[in-house]
């Protein structure tokens, strides 16, 4: 057996051992899903468990089917949907602004910074109540709370990473004699690309906090409503299909955010 | 005239505890295609004195002219490499390179051509679509020569460029450095703490007092020695005892 087929085999046993390694792992993320649902089923059905307040999969599934019927459920999504992803898109963008913004003008940064510290430390959903008399019981005000939740994060967050780009990258683009407009667009700001997305994963389920708290006050539609509606008439089918729901849309947000930090890093 | 003149430069760190004196009364002219290397004690403002020269920041008192004009106007006759090669991690080996003549405003399809070609003469080929980060530290280095020459500057300043190498890569590099400088007639100031590199590299060498920084004495490498190249300069009979000479001189600086 000559050298090129020697390690032409050691690959081969690694990839195998790869996929095995692979297969192994989704066969038990797989099993406990199934055991996860088959024993909330069982549990349910000898009443191990109160079906009133736990449901079953298979009522979920049923109302499911019902509520996809009558296009209810479809509504109250896309409500919900819409109004997370424009209050993470509004919060992130505006959280990187004001970054910006503190970066450009130092000054303006030492003089807001106790603000800053204080506001991150008040529980947003808090202003709820206020967010709601001033903007109207409407969407608005619910983007709002979605938005309003991740902003000041983001801006501590992105601000901090925007200081913290090595210096000497400035000093390279000084030496070209670059505008500070160009040290922010060519230093600056790429070099804080991974910061900014992992703070867009940490906002997108902040994004969801902030619109279900605000449709569990609005109480008029999207998820959150159902959510508030099934807690008053006691209908926990129709709460735990909401928290399904939702869970199902973060993680393809989630996902999706993930698919964009692959294209916006190219590097290793 | 000189193509840089120092004159009288004084120089003092202002912090919350303290103002700090870093350069003391410092003049120096140095001629075209000239290479200088400034060597002392760390502390001794070597640094400061290139971020000056380069029209960074601002004597505190004195004056830099680069060929009769004030530096602070002169920042496009000048190139600076740092110790580290500080590319753009996420810009390609080209965009890299060419990253000078974009933000100087000389970016044109010729000297891209000429810019690529410089890459490709120092023996960088195939890497212009690669990110920094698939090149080893000397291939970096060697690229972010290419990007401080590509917008042909008048005047080097290399800020312990090669002390971040492995010494086989560090002594390639210094010929390679060398060479390219001689055939393009450029002036270089190297900051160094090597007096083997000083010495093989420069046609006079700068030795700096610390805290503050001040010229102890400027010292002439003899012409045997300047002829060769870097390498073969290490090897010359000339070189132990101008090497001698440097390390006493550098030790009665640290004692005093």
């Amino acid at each position: 057996m000559n050298k090129h087929e020697w390690l032409q085999r050691i690959y081969d046993q690694h990839i195998a051992y790869e996929k095995r390694e692979k297969r192994i792992v989704r066969f038990f993320q797989t099993i406990i899903v199934i055991a996860f649902f088959s024993l909330w089923e069982i549990a349910s059905r000898f009443h191990w468990i109160d079906p009133l307040l736990f449901s079953s999969p298979s009522s979920i599934w049923h109302l499911f089917i019902t509520k996809v019927r009558d296009h209810t459920l479809f509504s109250h999504t896309t409500i919900t949907l819409t109004e997370t992803v424009l209050g993470f898109i509004v919060g992130t963008i505006a959280g990187i602004c004001f970054a910006a913004l503190l970066w450009w003008f130092p000054r303006v940064s030492k003089i807001v910074d106790p603000y800053l510290v204080i506001l991150n430390a008040m529980p947003k959903v808090a202003l709820g109540p206020i967010l709601i008399v001033a903007l109207g019981p409407n969407m608005t005000s619910i983007v709002a709370m979605g938005a309003i939740i991740s902003i000041i994060i983001t801006t501590i967050v992105v601000y901090t990473s925007f200081k913290e780009v090595d210096a000497n990258y400035i000093k390279v683009l000084q030496t070209f004699g670059a505008t500070k407009r160009q040290w922010f667009t060519e230093a600056i700001l790429p070099a804080s690309f991974p910061t900014m997305i992992s703070t867009l994963k940490v906002n997108v389920g902040l994004s969801w906090v902030g619109v279900i708290v605000g449709e569990f006050l609005v109480s008029k539609q999207g998820l959150g409503y159902m959510i508030i509606y099934g807690f008053q008439v006691f209908n926990f089918t129709l709460v735990l299909l909401s928290l399904l729901m939702i869970a199902l849309l973060s993680s393809i947000m989630y996902q999706l955010v993930s698919w964009f930090e692959k294209k916006l890093i190219k590097r290793a | 005239m000189p193509i840089l003149t120092i004159d009288q430069v004084m120089h003092a760190y202002v912090t919350n505890q303290s103002a700090v004196l870093a350069l003391n009364h410092l003049s120096l002219t140095v001629e075209r295609g000239e290479f200088l290397s400034f060597l002392g004690p760390s502390g001794c403002g070597k640094t400061t004195l290139l971020s000056i020269i380069a029209g960074l920041i601002e004597p505190t008192k004195g004056r830099v002219l680069i060929e009769g004009k004030e530096a602070k106007t002169m920042r496009q006759t000048i190139g600076y490499m740092l110790q580290h090669d500080y590319l753009f991690p996420w810009k390609t080996i080209e965009q890299n390179v060419t990253i000078g003549l974009k933000l100087t405003g000389k970016y044109s399809e010729k000297t891209r051509k000429q810019t690529l070609a410089l890459l490709h003469q120092i023996g960088l080929r195939d890497v212009d679509d690669r990110y920094p980060y698939e090149l080893s530290g000397g291939m970096r280095q060697r690229a972010a020569l290419v990007r401080t020459l590509a917008t042909d500057p008048k005047i080097l300043l290399l800020d312990e460029p090669f002390s971040a190498l492995d010494y086989q890569t560090k002594l390639k590099l210094e010929d390679l450095v060398w060479e390219t400088l001689k055939q393009y007639r450029k002036t270089a100031l190297l900051v160094t703490h090597d007096i083997g590199e000083a010495i093989a590299m420069s046609d006079r060498i700068v030795l700096f007092t610390a805290k503050p920084g001040k010229i102890k004495r400027v010292v002439s490498v003899p012409d045997s020695l300047k002829a060769c190249t870097p390498f073969q300069a290490r090897q010359h009979p000339d070189f132990s005892p101008i090497f001698q000479m440097i390390w006493k001189e550098l030790e009665s600086i640290e004692q005093t």
